[in-house]
């Protein structure tokens, strides 16, 4: 049986580049709530490698990360 | 809250990085209020760095027009401005910054006679003053209005600066009672390295932009000293007092004056 996670906030993150990417996901998190859950869609390479780590450092929770078709990523983040 | 533009993301990126700044933060520069006493040493590198920060209204009060002398270190003057005033030399420079932010201009001396009016609208003020009398008008005035400050002075290879929250820290008059005699000289007798205006007026500025973000520890009770002949820098522990003059539990100064100087500081 699996769990399926909904993202209550999303952002396609593709085509952003580092450190672009981790201030659109610290706007995307000011407009949420402890506990909410942000989805985001990040290029791969230098996105899913410092993204990911920068959240996690500021206390929010990765909570998965899936390669895409395209080789993207789509992560899901519990804010702190 | 502010919905910030894709330009202003970009501009206030670096600060949007930091965890101790983040959104909130740069909302809350963009919404400050901050007066700098002072176009010249200290306050021309604050005038730009408040700037470039995003701090939403910069005021700005100097009575001078830009001198050849003044661009050794008054960095926000260029030689294309001499013999216009300080504030408006400023003014343009802030601008070209950053057009996103107001900025309100006084050409005027600060006296006891128009300080509470000036200031009592901003959130806090920095001293670029280059004159005893005035450092301790401001810090009379604040600690009368309760508006945090920073203090600052430099003088040849030295600086010093404390940031005072009144009714809480120590303020300026806890452990200098009053202007020393006329025999301290002024930058304009005794010289000052350029640069050292830079580095004073820059910490100062980093004060204006922590207290405003609320971002780690203020300055509060305790003197920062540095000499930039040996790169020395000193932290002075300094108590609130009792008995001080203004702030202290039965002060004598309920008033704001003018206190004297000699003829040649007021240069």
């Amino acid at each position: 049986m699996t769990t399926t996670i909904t993202a209550e906030v999303f952002q396609d993150l593709r085509g952003v580049g580092c450190p672009m990417n981790l201030v659109k996901t610290k706007v995307a998190f000011s407009k949420m709530k402890s506990g909410q859950i942000l989805g985001l869609i990040l290029d791969n390479g230098p996105p899913i490698n410092n993204v990911p780590r920068s959240v996690t450092r500021e206390g929010h929770e990765v909570l998965s990360q899936e390669q895409l078709a395209d080789g993207a990523w789509s992560v899901l983040i519990r804010k702190a | 809250m502010i919905d910030f533009t894709e330009e202003q993301l970009e501009r206030y990126s670096r600060h949007i990085l930091l965890d101790d700044v983040d959104v909130d933060g740069q909302e809350k520069l963009l919404q400050a209020k901050v007066l700098i006493v002072g176009a010249g040493g200290l306050g021309s590198p604050a005038a730009l760095y408040l700037a470039a920060a995003g701090v939403g209204t910069v005021g700005i009060i100097d009575n001078d027009v830009v001198e050849i002398s003044n661009l050794q270190r008054q960095i926000a003057h260029f030689s294309k401005d001499i013999n216009i005033p300080k504030v408006q030399s400023a003014t343009e420079k802030m601008s070209a910054i950053n057009p996103d932010i107001r900025i309100r201009t006084y050409r005027e001396y600060l006296c006891a006679d128009n300080i509470s009016e000036i200031i009592m609208d901003y959130d806090f003020i920095i001293d670029g003053t280059d004159n005893f009398p005035t450092k301790f008008l401001v810090n009379d005035a604040c600690v009368f209005l309760g508006i945090p400050f920073s203090h600052g002075g430099i003088l040849r290879f030295n600086g010093q600066t404390m940031t005072i929250i009144p009714g809480q820290t120590a303020c300026y008059r806890c452990s200098f009672r009053k202007p020393p005699p006329d025999e301290v000289p002024l930058c304009a007798q005794a010289g000052v390295l350029g640069a050292v205006a830079g580095m004073l007026g820059t910490i100062q500025s980093a004060e204006t932009l922590k207290y405003i973000t609320g971002a780690g520890d203020l300055l509060t009770n305790s003197l920062l000293t540095f000499d930039a002949k040996t790169m020395t820098f000193r932290k002075i522990r300094l108590d609130r007092h009792e008995n001080c003059p203004i702030c202290g539990s039965e002060p004598q100064i309920t008033e704001l004056v003018d206190a004297e100087q000699a003829v040649c500081g007021l240069a």
